[in-house]
């Protein structure tokens, strides 16, 4: 099991703009009537993009209020799951795979670039607080290994002066482009393919 | 090697673009109507003939798992749910057919929708994945536009919603009764069974619960007839499979083959081989981590499915195959599996949540030589306390990658540990300290 614990700084007061607001109701428009519960998830998600990536306890409050359930099992429901930040993460959230696919092919390298540039520990905000590190299990990706999320988007077959150069654009403010930093397509075997060849460039 | 025009996901590497146009062109969407006017049973029967199994891990076959649906709807509506929360380390099928082949995922679901009488489906996608559940979204949107899905979808006079339903990085939500938890708005942790969800399943509704990949390669089988799909493979092993093969090889890649391929071809012809020589190659992890290992003289002549994988003792599970190769301490790769299990047990049942925890810590003393001789076998005591005694089979998944180690490479083990407990040696070490409460992460 993870531990997670809520921010000890947590703001008073939490509600939905406008967005988030018509986000919200459209996604409890596709669950039955009666089992707008079901829509916490995507719902923690909302109040998660409106905070700046992370979930403060104001926002559970909130949630369940809006989904007529108790609070309790909102906090447990974001407290289970390990997407949902409890404290702040920075602008950029930057979550380095380091389970035994990517520790093979050298995700420690990822890590060792993630504490130069960023924080000497992991889940700690960068001098400029504009973003944060973490380990994680499996993130999917594992043919592209080494890789690591920002935020949304897979950064892919890395290794550690390619992850120096994103880091670096990063804390310059800037989004790099995801992917693979190799230079393949997709999944594809490096020049090596042997299936679906009359199709490739077709 | 499997003919390309035998290959169901032509677009494995999106040579062709994932969109509505380029799908027909693929055959995808091609008199659907044809299919349904069918009727169910020739449908259920079909798959029944194919012998599909499901793709997710356990192998069950599809058509005897959709012939549990109540034959009549009663007062509960029936759902389908589509379960892409693949997290298992070495797996990384579902995704390319979540952003290159969504087409053939949202055709499967109306059929198997038909089929199962359902008029709603939720497609649960790992919350990782959610750039490429974007790409499955705008696909749904397509087909709604075009009249694919929705009322009388198709032309089949069926009608049918799809909803993406995000997960947020809970490896047990794999799991289906965990997953349908996870729908309801729970924490994602396994229902005992039974009641079996084909009976009691999402929301208390009879629910039939596919992986991605199997409910993708339907289409083709009505298409292309059972009797094609089952000519493929061996006997109960039947159809193409999409393998993903990760770890020190030098052409990591994804790739469908058929089943029963054997394993030295997937990683020479279609891998580009082991780093080092196929001779530094150490061992496999054949169907994702909660698969035994299999040790390299066994790696020769071994085929990949499922029944001649359980003959070795271990499975095919999601077909992810991770190589590891002579460079790669064995201890450490399975100590790191083993603190994977750690992190994403639910901590439902006793057995797992603190025995993943202790197969662990003694692991990893185990990769760095401070555990003593008799603790080897205190480890396979664990895991044997362990497997059987949980509610789901994450139990399984996580005392059996260690069962494998100890099953292969126990002389290691032995040979790199002997280290003298703490009466003879006064070394400083925290035997006694419950180490998930020094977890970094709390």
């Amino acid at each position: 099991m993870s531990l997670k614990r809520p921010a000890k700084n947590q703001p008073e007061n939490f509600e939905f703009n406008s967005s988030s607001l018509e986000a919200a109701n459209d996604i409890i428009s596709r669950y039955p009537k009666g089992k707008q519960q079901s829509a916490v998830m995507s719902l923690l998600y909302i109040a998660q993009r409106q905070n700046n990536n992370w979930i403060p306890l104001a926002a559970m409050k909130y949630i369940a209020k809006f989904l007529d359930m108790p609070y309790i099992k909102v906090y447990e429901v974001a407290t289970f799951y390990s997407m949902y930040n409890l404290s702040p993460v920075g602008k950029y959230f930057i979550q380095v795979c380091t389970t035994t696919p990517c520790m093979i092919r050298g995700a420690n390298k990822l890590v060792e670039a993630c504490k130069e540039k960023i924080s000497e520990n992991e889940s700690e905000l960068s001098d400029d607080k504009s973003c944060s590190w973490t380990e994680v299990e499996c993130l999917g990706a594992c043919v592209n290994a080494p890789m690591m999320q920002i935020n949304d988007d897979y950064y892919e077959d890395l290794d550690k002066e390619k992850t120096l150069d994103i880091l670096d654009k990063i804390l310059k403010d800037e989004m790099p482009k995801p992917g693979s930093y190799r230079g393949r397509v997709n999944n594809e075997p490096e020049n090596n393919r042997k299936t679906l060849l009359e199709l490739k460039n077709a | 090697m499997l003919k390309d025009k035998d290959r169901i996901f032509q677009n494995l590497y999106n040579d062709l673009g994932s969109d509505l146009i380029s799908s027909q062109k693929r055959g995808d969407w091609i008199k659907t109507k044809e299919l349904t006017d069918k009727g169910r049973d020739w449908i259920i029967n079909e798959i029944k003939e194919s012998q599909l199994r499901g793709r997710g891990g356990a192998g069950f076959p599809t058509g005897l798992k959709w012939s549990f649906a109540p034959k009549e709807v009663g007062s509960r509506p029936h759902y389908l749910v589509i379960n892409g929360d693949e997290s298992e380390p070495g797996t990384c099928k579902d995704r390319d057919i979540l952003r290159f082949e969504p087409h053939k995922l949202i055709e499967g679901c109306l059929l198997a929708s038909y089929a199962v009488q359902a008029h709603v489906c939720y497609i649960y996608i790992r919350g990782e994945y959610f750039v490429d559940g974007q790409k499955l979204q705008a696909a749904i949107d397509e087909a709604y536009e075009k009249k694919l899905i929705g009322k009388n979808a198709a032309g089949t006079g069926w009608d049918l919603d799809i909803y993406i339903h995000y997960g947020a990085g809970a490896y047990i939500c794999g799991e289906e009764t965990a997953l349908l938890e996870s729908i309801e708005g729970k924490k994602g942790q396994p229902r005992l069974k039974p009641p079996f969800p084909a009976l009691i399943g999402l929301y208390g509704c009879p629910t039939i619960i596919n992986n991605v990949e199997t409910i993708a390669v339907v289409p083709t089988i009505l298409r292309r007839s059972g009797k094609w799909f089952a000519s493929l493979g061996r006997d109960k092993n039947t159809g193409t499979k999409i393998f993903c093969i990760s770890g020190n090889v030098n052409n990591p890649c994804n790739v469908e083959e058929e089943m029963n391929i054997p394993l030295k071809e997937l990683i020479e012809v279609h891998a580009g081989g082991v780093i080092g020589g196929w001779d530094n190659l150490q061992a496999v992890i054949p169907g994702g981590s909660s698969m035994p290992l299999i040790p390299k003289e066994k790696c020769e002549t071994l085929t990949m499915d499922f029944d001649s994988l359980v003959a070795e003792k271990s499975g095919l599970g999601t077909a992810g195959v991770v190589v590891i190769n002579k460079d790669q301490d064995i201890i450490k790769c399975m100590a790191r599996i083993a603190r994977f299990y750690k992190h994403e047990s639910c901590g439902q049942c006793t057995p797992c949540r603190e025995g993943s925890g202790w197969m662990w810590r003694m692991l990893e003393r185990m990769a760095k030589g401070e555990a003593s001789k008799e603790e080897v076998d205190m480890l396979g005591d664990v895991t044997k306390q362990i497997e059987g005694h949980t509610i789901c089979a994450f139990g399984e998944g996580s005392s059996w990658p260690v069962q494998g180690l100890l099953r292969h490479f126990k002389n290691e083990i032995k040979r790199r540990n002997k280290f003298d407990p703490i009466i003879k040696e006064n070394k400083n070490i925290p035997y006694l300290v419950d180490q998930h409460l020094l977890d970094k992460n709390a």
